[in-house]
């Protein structure tokens, strides 16, 4: 059952990561990223790790998904752009994805990687201790992640402010 | 039966792959940064893998952390893009060449 679950899951968000690199038309690629989110917030389901996937729905699917096809549509660019082959770039490209892929099988089959069976109870039923360890050991992160926060958003400010003027100015 | 660590190790390494080949092969600035987005999202589906398997949380606490530094880069990304399209006029990446040798 939990078999069948991973294997349709992965196919899913596997699939829709294709579609993202292959679609012509951004939207399209928006939309299929949303399917590959949903897939992976399934997989992170299958992991136990229940909160995560609420917040990788809420932040990925919710926020920065939504704000790509917001952008898609401000700079008008449903009509598609041309999508030309280049030989060089696609073949360095599948050569280094290929070389990763067969890198970690390597590393997988030769039994590095702990292949035993899940321990503890995942996130899930523990998010006491997530938040605990959150505010404990992580403080000083979580704190750094807020000052990163801060900044993303006045650097944003001041980089739609600088464009504003320009336009202004002309 | 449940699947493996190793299944979910190799899924995220060919996720991470696929994004990776959309940047290389992609022109268009939006539709790269989806494929990092993609990227991202990989990374940390093996972290929550390796968490689980090993019945730690840190993993767990990396992605939420890595979920909040995704946010603020799309955020001042998609800013950066949208002025360099009102300075440019475009979004491929084969017409802003103005650090090209």
């Amino acid at each position: 059952m939990n078999q069948i679950a991973f294997v349709s899951l992965s196919a899913l968000t596997l699939a829709s990561a294709l579609c993202v690199v292959l679609s012509k038309n951004a939207v399209n690629g928006a939309m299929c990223l949303l399917l590959c989110l949903a897939g992976i917030a399934g997989l992170f389901v299958q992991l136990h790790a229940y909160f995560l996937a609420f917040i990788l729905v809420w932040v990925y699917a919710g926020a920065v998904v939504m704000l790509f096809l917001f952008i898609i549509m401000l700079l008008d660019m449903q009509g598609g752009q041309p999508w030309r082959f280049r030989p060089l770039q696609a073949l360095s490209g599948f050569v280094a994805a290929a070389l990763l892929v067969t890198g970690l099988d390597l590393l997988a089959v030769r039994g590095r990687l702990a292949s035993g069976p899940p321990v503890g109870h995942g996130v899930g039923s523990t998010l006491k201790l997530y938040a605990y360890q959150l505010f404990t050991t992580y403080l000083l992160p979580v704190q750094v992640m807020g000052f990163l926060l801060l900044i993303a958003m006045l650097g944003v400010i001041v980089i739609s402010r600088r464009t504003g003027e320009a336009e202004g100015s002309k | 039966m449940t699947p493996t660590l190793d299944a979910y190790v190799l899924l995220s390494a060919a996720l991470f792959a696929i994004g990776f080949l959309g940047v290389v092969v992609r022109r268009n600035t939006l539709v790269i940064y989806m494929c990092l987005e993609l990227m991202l999202v990989a990374a940390t589906l093996a972290l929550v893998a390796f968490s689980r398997f090993n019945g730690t949380e840190d993993g767990d606490v990396f992605v939420f952390f890595i979920l909040t530094v995704a946010a603020a880069e799309v955020a001042v990304g998609l800013a950066i893009i949208v002025a360099l399209f009102r300075a440019r006029h475009t979004v491929q990446v084969d017409r802003l060449d103005s650090l090209r040798h």
